[in-house]
């Protein structure tokens, strides 16, 4: 039977592939960082509904805690990453 | 009717999201990515409070939505160097022309498109297996079965702290490269221009509250959805705030590199700590014992908020901060 919270898990699937299509083709640095971004976003998706255990009972807290390390992790990341970009320019722009 | 009523909210918000991620993904503008992808956090955190996850609901408004829309604000402001848009999208197109050649080949475009259609064609299909066979719970039970003895009450909380605490400990670690990879790579950008009387007013009043939310949420990590991440995130908050006032202090001891060092080490270093005790006294790494567990969770965590805040607003200013007493 389809209830609400399959809506969130497919929406997750459509936007993982979706994201993963961007940071692949796109031409910008920056716009790659925010497509990898909200690739992650839609994992986090897929596990929170994965631990969704209907409107009265306690959610699985196991992907819960997993998906709270996955979004510090990946800001992180994006840090590191963007830090890396504006080097990038500064030594592009020397030269 | 109650029910109808909840579908139709999910609907609204699930294609919401999915016109917003889409509208992230394909704006020609990064600045326009950049708008769409904080508007995109802030309506995730809405699915994450309906699919019952406030835990991460909090640490997505923080972090997600808010950190992340910061840095990456702050790293399309430094973007065009003087020139318009419009021209440094031009340089950039001619200094990447031969990688941009390669990608933009029709034939690479249709196959990226082809596998990732693929991909969400087997996501969909493990996720349905998934949601409709019989589901056996055995991790969840057992986290249920032992929450008793975990020192807290909030499930989530137990699982990073107590249950899980190795996973903690490394995802301090991997904050904590991130911070060293970024001071290796550059220096504090330039700062902002100091504030007017009416912004001043507000970063008086926001981020002494701003310090009390964060300590509220670490004591009610707990029991209830909260915890150091969230709370290291609000910390942060107030130090962005006061460095978007023009503050020089913002909230570290930016004029003593040793003391900057302890803050940004002490979350690992005491949960490091704590772990090679136990082992010392005999119990499995990290094995808390029942009595303890709740004190060495709350130290641990402490420290953790300390660490994780220091870390963000690093990472938001872009780099080790200049010694402001050498001028």
């Amino acid at each position: 039977m389809l209830t609400a919270h399959w809506l969130y898990g497919l929406s997750g699937c459509l936007i993982m592939a979706l994201g993963l299509r961007a940071v692949l083709l796109n031409d910008s640095l920056l716009q790659r960082i925010i497509a990898l971004n909200v690739m992650g976003t839609g994992v986090f998706m897929i596990l929170i509904t994965i631990a969704y255990r209907g409107p009265d009972a306690t959610p699985d807290p196991i992907p819960h805690a997993l998906v709270l390390t996955g979004i510090v992790v990946a800001v992180s990341a994006t840090a590191l990453a963007l830090t890396l970009i504006r080097r990038l320019t500064e030594e592009q722009d020397s030269d | 009717m109650i029910i109808t009523n909840m579908l139709f909210i999910d609907i609204l918000l699930v294609m919401s999201i999915l016109s917003l991620a889409w509208a992230t993904l394909t704006a020609t503008d990064v600045r326009r990515s950049v708008i769409f992808f904080i508007a995109f956090g802030l309506l995730v955190t809405l699915a994450w409070a309906r699919l019952q996850a406030p835990d991460v609901a909090l640490a997505e408004a923080a972090i997600g939505a808010g950190l992340s829309g910061a840095l990456l604000l702050t790293a399309v402001q430094l973007r065009p160097r003087g020139t318009l848009p419009s021209e440094a999208l031009d340089n950039e197109k001619q200094n990447r022309s031969n990688r941009a050649d390669l990608r933009s080949s029709a034939a690479i475009r249709w196959a990226v498109t082809l596998l990732c259609i693929v991909l969400a064609y087997i996501l969909i299909w493990a996720l349905l297996q998934a949601l409709s066979s019989q589901t056996n719970d055995n991790l969840a039970q057992s986290v249920n079965a032992n929450l008793a003895n975990s020192g807290v009450s909030n499930p989530v909380t137990a699982v990073l702290l107590n249950f899980r605490a190795y996973d903690t400990l490394l995802e301090l670690a991997v904050l904590l490269t991130a911070v060293l990879g970024i001071f290796a790579l550059s220096e504090e950008r330039a700062g902002y221009a100091p504030a007017g009387a009416v912004f001043n007013g507000l970063v008086s009043w926001l981020v002494p509250a701003l310090i009390l939310m964060a300590g509220y949420l670490l004591w009610v990590g707990a029991h209830a959805p909260g915890g150091a991440f969230q709370a290291g995130a609000i910390l942060a908050a107030a130090g962005v705030i006061l460095r978007l006032a023009g503050k020089p202090d913002i909230g570290l001891p930016v004029s003593s590199t040793s003391y900057l060092n302890i803050i940004l080490v002490i979350g690992s270093g005491l949960f490091l700590l704590v772990g090679l005790t136990m082992l010392a006294l005999g119990r499995p790494f990290l094995g808390y014992p029942e009595a303890m567990a709740g004190k060495l969770i709350l130290f641990i965590e402490t420290a953790a908020m300390i660490s994780i805040a220091a870390t963000l607003i690093l990472a938001f200013i872009g780099g080790r901060p200049h010694n402001r007493e050498d001028g």
